[in-house]
């Protein structure tokens, strides 16, 4: 999913001694291969973990890990071992979060085949937490300010160097040295100048938003044409904010009652973009996400009361790419006749 | 000399072209369908529309689904989304108008006008039930004259009600009522009732509808349909009698907006313009590339992901 393959890579190579296939990266071949063995009715990104679940297997992999979530995401993972043995596949597969719970590392360890690297263990894994934060906050950096930059592909050239530069991280202090560097580096990068800025959020489901391939790569999209881009979900506020930031929003939120997923996440982001100024709203969405659908209406009224446009996508593997860009274009032109 | 404009809007089902002149005067106009070949149409189109003596053409803009390779071709100055290209035409003519219902031949949407310009806008998104397309195949399956629908429809007083959710289902919904013997008027009427319930159901969903309304597109021409809009928003619709051309006359307007006008001719009938489209086998993404030839010169590539091409 996007480029959290890299701190997960690191993490894996790092901890354990078994042999770690490194994925292929998502591409129309993945979604082709995921959707001809997926019920057509399923999510997309059920199409596309299945496809990678099938390169990885054709590569050798014997051991699968997949992470379920609050939605019906979390029973994915036995629909697709089911539909992997069906098709002849020799293998074993764990969920990491079955049924909302983490599941135990002694658990892990008892009953499947991991060989793990006592020695540094913890060590690791703060590593890896410290480089997904530090990813988090570049590309938030990134989404911000790319749409200022001069030369077309400087942040993006820095960014692929900076997540080499990471997997090789050694140590803690390292890793802080490596991120502070390409910071500096990035907040040098020779901007334009430009009279009115515009401001869009981006909002909706998990994956569709994280994985660029999944979104017609929407964020570069709308960078290049000179909007300026907030993305709340990302892998740091789903694994280490969402729960105090929902608490939170239960207690002071006029809804009070969690809608599943991240529907109340998405309907609070809505609340705070239209008050801290933002000209637009992007939500996106992959067909049949059930709690994304019970959130638009009240996206939508929402963000009425503020007088802030909305515009709904629904990504599924039929998606026309015409049409996307076409209502893209139409949303850009709008908000830019609405700044003048 | 005095300047004028041309705006092309290439559709699914009809291609518009319209010149006008600095005052956004309708000089020449023209309407004809497309037939899958938008080169072909556009051809046509330019032979049709003439440029009156004394003007000079200074821009060219190209809109609707095939603006981008119209636009290549055509060297045109402006290439805009038919959203964009229809409000700005009708602000033009009728700067009061706080809605605009439009239903073309494959799409259907609707922009909402707010202090004279776009607020929010939607357009259809999974299923073309309630376009034109699914009107000018049904009156075909009637053996109607598409023309000739709004008419019979109005002559009804009972609509029949037919299960538009879906264009698949709502044919054979259609195919049952017309076996179990209504008559063709009240079919015709619940054809185009359904139309607007879905319009009104589906693109509309949420959003606030403010008078005046404007409708347009090619459905705007369905007398019936106009009236079950009336019925059901309780309110008068405008519709413009060059409702059709909207979006050729907005990208014309936006043309002479635009700052790099230059000189043109239309001469383009000789020069001969050829697309040819295959599948890159470079990487797994295997990307249907689009290569564009004029006169056997090649003039662009699309649909590289990588940005090999």
């Amino acid at each position: 999913m996007g480029s959290y393959g890299v701190p997960i890579y690191y993490l894996l190579t790092h901890i354990l001694k078994n042999d770690i296939v490194k994925p292929r990266e998502i591409s129309s071949y993945t979604l082709e291969l995921g959707s001809k063995y997926s019920p057509d009715f399923v999510c997309t990104p059920f199409k596309y973990t299945l496809g990678t679940m099938l390169e990885s297997l054709e590569e050798g992999a014997d051991f699968l890990i997949q992470l379920g979530g609050g939605c019906r995401y979390g029973y994915y993972h036995e629909l697709q071992e089911q539909i992997l043995k069906d098709l002849g596949y020799q293998f074993t597969m764990v969920n990491l979060i079955s049924g909302g719970n983490r599941i135990s590392i002694k658990k892990l360890l008892k009953e499947y085949p991991l060989e793990i690297r006592k020695k540094n263990l913890v060590r690791y894994l703060l590593i890896t937490k410290k480089m997904v934060i530090y990813m988090d906050k570049i590309d938030a950096y990134i989404r911000k300010n790319r749409c200022y930059e001069k030369e077309i592909g400087a942040f993006n050239k820095l960014r692929d160097e900076m997540l080499t530069e990471f997997s090789n991280c050694k140590s803690y202090m390292h890793l802080r040295r490596v991120y502070r560097k390409y910071l500096k580096k990035m907040k040098n990068i020779p901007r334009r100048d430009v009279n009115k800025k515009i401001k869009v959020g981006i909002i909706g489901e998990l994956y569709t938003l994280m994985e660029p391939k999944a979104n017609e790569e929407i964020e570069q999209l709308l960078n290049e044409r000179g909007i300026e881009l907030k993305r709340y979900t990302n892998v740091t506020y789903l694994l280490f904010q969402k729960r105090k930031s929902v608490k939170k929003y239960l207690k002071n939120f006029f809804i009070k009652y969690r809608m599943g997923a991240d529907a109340l996440d998405n309907i609070h982001h809505t609340k705070e973009l239209c008050e801290k100024g933002y000209d637009g709203i992007i939500h996106m969405k992959s067909s049949f996400c059930t709690p994304e659908i019970g959130a638009m209406p009240i996206i939508e009224s929402v963000a009425q009361e503020y007088n802030v446009p909305v515009l709904f996508f629904s990504m599924d593997t039929h998606t026309s790419e015409t049409g996307f860009l076409t209502r893209i274009e139409a949303f850009c032109d709008m908000l830019e006749m609405r700044k003048s | 000399m005095r300047d004028c404009y041309l705006g092309i809007d290439i559709g699914s089902i009809s291609t518009k072209a319209a010149i006008i002149d600095a005052d956004y005067r309708i000089l020449s106009s023209c309407y004809i369908e497309t037939n899958g070949n938008p080169i072909e149409a556009v051809k046509k189109a330019i032979k049709m529309v003439s440029i009156p003596e004394n003007y000079v053409l200074r821009g060219i803009g190209t809109t609707g689904s095939a603006r981008k390779l119209i636009g290549l071709l055509l060297n045109a100055n402006i290439v805009k989304n038919e959203i964009t290209a229809h409000a700005i035409g009708t602000l033009t003519f009728h700067p009061e108008v706080k809605t605009i219902l439009e239903i073309g031949g494959q799409d259907s949407k609707v922009i909402l006008i707010r202090n004279g310009m776009i607020s929010d806008y939607a357009m259809n998104t999974l299923c073309a039930a309630g376009t034109g397309a699914f009107l000018s195949s049904q009156a075909k399956r009637l053996g109607i004259d598409v023309k000739e629908f709004g008419n019979i429809a109005l002559e009804s007083d009972n609509p029949v009600n037919i299960a538009a959710r879906c264009t698949v289902f709502a044919e054979s919904d259609l195919v049952h009522k017309a076996q179990v013997g209504y008559p063709k008027k009240d079919i015709v009427a619940g054809l185009c009732k359904s139309v607007v319930l879905n319009y009104l159901n589906n693109v509309c969903k949420g959003k606030r509808i403010e008078g005046p309304i404007i409708f347009q597109g090619g459905v705007s021409k369905n007398k019936g349909v106009v009236k079950y809009f009336e019925e059901e928003l309780k309110q008068k619709i405008l519709v413009d009698e060059n409702g059709h051309l909207m979006g050729a006359i907005g990208v014309a307007i936006l043309s002479s907006k635009a700052e790099n006008k230059e000189y043109y001719d239309l001469n383009i009938e000789n020069i001969s313009f050829k697309t040819i489209g295959n599948e890159c086998k470079g990487c797994t993404n295997r990307c249907e590339l689009l290569r564009i030839y004029r006169n056997e010169e090649l003039l662009d590539t699309w649909g590289s992901k990588c940005g090999k091409y």
